[in-house]
């Protein structure tokens, strides 16, 4: 049992609402940072948990892009393409990816690690083009940033080119 | 830069500061908090919301305090606050940068809130994609906590207020209040009927106002300084205070800005934003998020409030303002933003989800110069019939860009239809069998 091993998180989630089906998208945004899908036994868990049918929780589950019904690879690529972004050159940003990683929007690399996707707007249109990874933005992308990031994921696991908390512009007086 | 006064970004606006409790305090912040709690009625707090002629920042522009005013006050139950931090439209990201500076800002006016309209209970909807976002956030509802401003007793006053983040899962629809409401449920986040409306059967059937996060910055500025002092800001009487618009697209510097409702455009573009990225000139411009049919060079001289922009047959909405420079197809323009309006469309009505598809497609057609000679018509005819055949706004949306091009640059549309005339093969005549 997946939530099982969860259980403190589990019992402060549901604490927090006075319906209990309320719990859903926290608890399966749980069981995907835990496997980076949303499993069959993990939706069949949660439904136990809430007191629902299985069916219910597979309707919401598919109603919500951020939820994968199948395993990726471990970084996430997701490249924003809409308007705002593709205005600055989101579409080279899949260039240079496909590129480099030798995959296609949609596409895994064979040793599992990146995943590629093409999304709509993720909310950092001032600072385009962007991709997110995982729980993180990188923004500003040039060709040779996103070299480095995606040297460093595979190297390291992490990149210290993300975004810290947003500001665009900063406040004069600092870099 | 700095020629006008700021209100929500004077804090952040300080090089170092990081937007924790005891820097947010010693700023001056949870003042107003301890002044409604000591000397105020909720019902002067909803007085005083009113007075200033707040509204809301998300989109629709409903005046704020006239909503909490539509919160029953006879009802025994609880009462529910949801702050909409979901969001997704596209040329947005202030609230980002408002919930990741400086969340006890937001934080305080959700407490005032509370306290005005009855609520014991806030959720803050924010957008699945905004990991960071919900950590500072959930951090900073926590330091609260410790601090007294929430919880139970709240600084002695024998109030309860308990504010939970909820993060969404990547759905555009679910900043629209009613299917954020269904999402905060636990459903498929598909917007409901109205009437009734959420103020008198919200979040499970309970009076419940839902705020967007600027709005809620706002207010405890607006307690602290008084409803006349922000109702004289901007362009009053319709369209007071400031607003953090968000520019971006083709222009030198984007971000997000505070200034006053009202300036023109061009001085937001020209004078605020930098001006254009190149030596191209500004081709089209779309006022308020993607939901918002473009303007053209000849509408920059609006005034920059809800009244004005609405006058010019688009709409303030959310403040992203996105610019385009000259060379920029519009079609393609039109395309993208269809594209990301059928990815998202909920699927509940039908003029929506089958026509946006089949707007996508027509586009598609056109743009890849596949497109026919009734195409143009076609698509009036969609767009005619999906605004307003829908339960929520989406339907007015996803139609937006595409009339507004239509009307404005139809010779693009058309030049792209006569090439791929020009160019088909003709086909073979079909023989009519006889038996």
């Amino acid at each position: 049992m997946l939530l099982a091993k969860f259980r403190d998180e589990v019992e402060d989630i549901l604490s927090r609402y006075p319906v209990k089906r309320s719990a859903l998208l926290p608890l399966l945004n749980l069981a995907q940072r835990e496997e980076g899908f949303v499993s069959e036994p993990a939706m069949r868990d949660i439904a136990k948990v809430l007191d629902l049918t299985p069916p219910q929780v597979f309707e919401t589950v598919t109603f919500y892009t951020m939820f994968n019904l199948k395993p990726i690879g471990r970084f996430h690529l997701q490249v924003c393409k809409s308007l705002m972004c593709a205005l600055v050159g989101s579409d080279d940003v899949v260039t240079w990816i496909s590129k480099k990683l030798n995959i296609t929007p949609g596409q895994t690399t064979s040793d599992k690690t990146f995943t590629l996707s093409v999304v709509e707007c993720l909310g950092s249109c001032g600072t385009g083009p962007m991709m997110q990874v995982n729980d993180d933005y990188y923004e500003q992308l040039t060709e040779e940033k996103v070299g480095r990031v995606l040297d460093d994921l595979a190297r390291d696991g992490t990149c210290p080119l993300k975004s810290g908390p947003y500001m665009y512009p900063l406040p004069l007086g600092k870099s | 830069m700095a020629k006008y006064e700021t209100i929500l970004l004077t804090n952040m606006g300080q090089p170092g500061y990081t937007g924790s409790i005891k820097e947010y305090e010693q700023a001056g912040g949870y003042q107003a908090l301890r002044k409604v709690l000591k000397d105020m009625q909720p019902n002067q707090v909803i007085e005083e919301v009113k007075k200033s002629g707040l509204r809301g920042r998300g989109g629709a522009g409903f005046p704020t305090g006239v909503k909490w005013g539509f919160i029953p006050k006879d009802h025994p139950g609880p009462r529910y606050l949801c702050c909409n931090a979901d969001e997704s439209e596209p040329g947005t990201f202030k609230d980002r940068q408002l919930m990741e500076r400086d969340p006890h800002q937001m934080l305080e006016g959700m407490a005032i809130t509370c306290f005005a309209i009855g609520a014991e209970t806030a959720y803050v909807y924010i957008r699945g994609e905004f990991r960071l976002g919900a950590k500072i956030l959930e951090q900073a509802v926590q330091e609260a906590n410790a601090a007294g401003y929430l919880g139970q007793n709240v600084l002695g006053s024998g109030r309860t207020i308990k504010i939970f983040v909820h993060a969404g899962a990547g759905a555009y629809i679910c900043g629209e209040e009613t299917a954020l409401l269904e999402s905060l449920e636990g459903k498929r986040g598909m917007p409901r009927f109205k009437p009734p409306f959420p103020a008198t059967h919200g979040l499970y059937q309970k009076p419940t106002v839902v705020n967007n996060v600027e709005t809620m910055a706002n207010i405890p500025h607006i307690i602290n300084r008084g409803g006349e002092w922000f109702s004289k800001i901007g362009s009053p009487p319709k369209s007071c205070g400031t607003r953090v618009f968000c520019l971006s697209g083709h222009v030198k510097r984007p971000g997000n800005y505070e200034v006053p409702m009202g300036i023109p455009f061009r001085e937001f573009i020209y004078d605020v934003g930098g001006g254009m990225r190149s030596d191209k000139p500004l081709k089209a411009f779309i006022p308020g998020g993607a939901s918002a049919p473009f303007l053209t060079p000849d509408h920059l001289d609006v005034k920059m409030d809800f009244e004005a922009v609405a006058m010019a047959g688009s709409m303030l909405g959310s403040g992203g303002v996105t610019v385009m420079e000259e060379g920029t197809s519009m079609v393609w323009a039109a395309l993208r933003l269809m594209e990301f309006f059928y990815h998202e469309s909920c699927g509940k009505c039908t003029p929506c989800r089958e026509g946006s598809s089949w707007l996508a497609q027509t586009l598609q057609r056109i743009w890849n110069k596949q497109g026919r000679e009734g195409d143009l018509d076609l698509l009036d005819d969609l767009c005619r019939n999906i605004a307003g055949r829908t339960v929520c706004a989406f339907g007015e949306a996803e139609v937006g860009p595409i009339q507004s091009s239509l009307k404005y640059f139809r010779h693009e549309y058309e030049a792209l239809i006569r090439e791929a005339e020009a160019t088909r093969p003709r086909h073979k005549e079909i023989p009519v069998l006889s038996r």
